[in-house]
């Protein structure tokens, strides 16, 4: 059976809609970050397989800049983490309420 | 390429800025010398764009970022906006002593991120600009770490965002599979064709992505936090800059990649409830930032009725609205930095702590008066010609009960904006407010940006002159690249 391009963007919906669900599902501010990391990279998969289907590197280009911007946001993302388990002793996304409303 | 860098002057000057500021920073620490670099730089790629507004437009890079036409002038005012936010941020950190020199690298940095999100030319140069920008905004709401709004404010503001940029770029993904290009100018065929089921989602995530940033509700959940737990000239920034590149850029798309009738139905249903949930939260808020937040919400609604009449001069008015918007809000937020005291960051105060200020600090009381009046649209300011700018298409396109619902809306927005007045003026001191009229006296710097912005409001209240100059970008040369095949 040969694999063609639907059954790389049917995994890479898959990936991205597990991510979704993570992020509206789970309580752990460790875990939606871990979920937003595989939306992107199930992103990445869906431009990786376009690019590769259509012979243009345009989508490989991005590839390369939106693992960088989740390098970046990783990083950012786990000292903001930090910053609130050193306030709050938690990282229970329904304790942190300061703000409502 | 030297050609390219000399197109983007403001661009190349503000990142090496920005890069030195970083160096400068890690040997002088707390240098007084930092903010004027940052300043200084902001205020060259201001007066760059503001030389070239009205000259041709072009490409640079390789057709990645346009330059001159819309482009400098979104441009021209995220680097104003710029401006006036180091000049105030200055004496709000000595105040609540958090005056670190990262500050205003970041700020440089967050402002490189929207002159590429402002000027972008491919989608690629739009996810590059808009998370250069984004990043740096997580890290400059929540650099007060050790008070816990403001790590709160950034951590939601974070999540949210680095949400939103998933749909966003998988929305990217879908359009390059749908067009096979990440270009404007050749995405265009693709609405041509009809486009298909993939064409169509990836809009619609775009979409969702661009909405969020510009906070227009259903997607606006973020904004109210991220503002009341920002330092308030932060806030400012957030307010005004950074969601007038992200406008700046839909509104490229819109007119360049996607033009189309059916955005009519789309962005006036989405301008309906912005409007409305803005301004009907707004009336409930005791807090002044939150209030001002909820207030940003609904004027993003307003820019989305000017872009729902699908209208070149829906487009050019919404350019002109949101000039007016970033004059209004960082004056109004300028103020009200001034007036806190509750030492969070303004987090915890409530509107009564400004009971009878207006007598005690009358520059403060009486420029609050007229960017109150301008933010909620009365003749002169120019407040009332940004509204006439952005709903006059809408009827001119048919949408009159837009227009209707947004003059409403306005309306309401008045019992708000005036209670702050109220409260400032007629009510009497009490030992709080009169506590932190003494507490201070306004820095010099802070009362010229303050001063500035009023005169602005009244200059672009009575001259139509700058609208005329945005009709421009949209009728010279590129309208053929619409009606031609």
């Amino acid at each position: 059976m040969e694999i063609t391009l639907n059954w790389y963007l049917t995994l890479s919906a898959l990936l991205f809609t597990m991510g979704v669900l993570g992020f509206l599902f789970r309580r752990n501010v460790i875990i939606m970050l871990m979920s937003i990391e595989l939306m992107l990279n199930s992103v990445n998969l869906t431009l990786v397989a376009l690019s590769q289907s259509m012979g243009d590197s345009a989508g490989q280009v991005l590839v390369f800049f939106v693992m960088s911007v989740a390098a970046a946001e990783a990083a950012v993302g786990l000292a903001l983490i930090i910053a609130i388990f050193r306030n709050k002793l938690t990282v229970d996304i329904t304790k942190i309420n300061l703000f409502k409303y | 390429m030297w050609g390219d860098m000399a197109a983007t002057l403001s661009l190349v000057i503000v990142s090496l800025a920005g890069l030195a500021l970083v160096v400068f920073d890690a040997f002088n620490n707390r240098h007084v010398a930092t903010p004027w670099i940052a300043g200084l730089a902001l205020l060259a790629g201001f007066i760059f764009e503001i030389v070239g507004l009205g000259g041709p437009e072009g490409t640079a890079y390789s057709d990645m970022l346009r330059t001159g036409g819309s482009a400098a002038f979104v441009n021209a005012l995220v680097l104003g906006s710029g401006v006036l936010t180091v000049i105030l941020s200055v004496p709000y950190l000595k105040k609540i002593g958090h005056n670190i020199g990262e500050v205003y690298a970041l700020i440089l940095f967050a402002t490189v991120g929207m002159l590429v999100l402002g000027a972008a030319n491919n989608l690629i140069a739009v996810f590059v600009g808009l998370e250069t920008m984004s990043i740096c905004l997580y890290i400059l709401t929540g650099f007060v770490r050790s008070e816990s709004g403001s790590a709160e404010s950034a951590l939601k503001y974070f999540l949210l965002g680095a949400f939103s940029t998933g749909f966003f770029l998988y929305g990217i993904a879908l359009l390059y599979g749908a067009t096979g290009t990440m270009d404007f100018s050749a995405m265009k065929a693709g609405v041509e064709d009809g486009g298909g089921v993939m064409f169509w989602g990836g809009v619609s995530l775009l979409l969702v992505g661009f909405l969020f940033k510009v906070s227009a509700a259903p997607f606006h959940m973020w904004t109210p936090d991220a503002y009341q737990g920002a330092p308030t000239p932060i806030a400012g920034f957030m307010a005004t800059a950074s969601k007038t590149a992200a406008f700046g850029a839909l509104i490229i798309i819109l007119y360049k990649a996607l033009p189309t009738e059916r955005w009519t139905d789309v962005l006036a249903v989405f301008a309906v409830i912005t409007m409305v949930v803005g301004n009907i939260i707004a009336l409930s808020q005791q807090n002044v930032k939150r209030m001002l937040a909820y207030s940003s919400i609904a004027h993003a609604g307003y820019v989305l009725v000017g872009l729902s009449s699908g209208l070149v001069e829906g487009y050019s008015g919404a350019l002109f609205y949101l000039m007016v918007y970033v004059i209004m809000n960082i004056g109004a937020f300028g103020v009200v930095a001034l007036l806190e005291w509750d030492g969070k960051e303004g987090s915890e105060q409530t509107l009564d702590s400004l009971a009878g200020v207006g007598y005690r600090k009358p520059l403060l009381g009486w420029a609050m008066v007229v960017f109150m009046f301008s933010l909620s649209g009365f003749p002169p300011l120019a407040g009332f010609l940004g509204k006439w700018a952005v709903f006059a298409p809408a009827v001119d396109a048919g949408l009159v009960w837009l227009a209707i619902i947004g003059v409403l809306a306005s309306a309401v927005s008045a019992y708000y904006y005036l209670r702050v007045l109220v409260v400032m003026f007629m009510k009497t001191e009490t030992e709080a407010s009169s506590k932190l009229a003494d507490s201070f006296t306004i820095p010099r710097s802070s009362a010229a940006v303050i001063v500035l912005c009023v005169i602005l409001l009244f200059v672009f209240g009575l001259t139509t002159s700058v609208i005329e100059l945005t009709d421009g970008f949209f009728q010279s040369g590129s309208v053929a690249t619409v009606l031609g095949p």
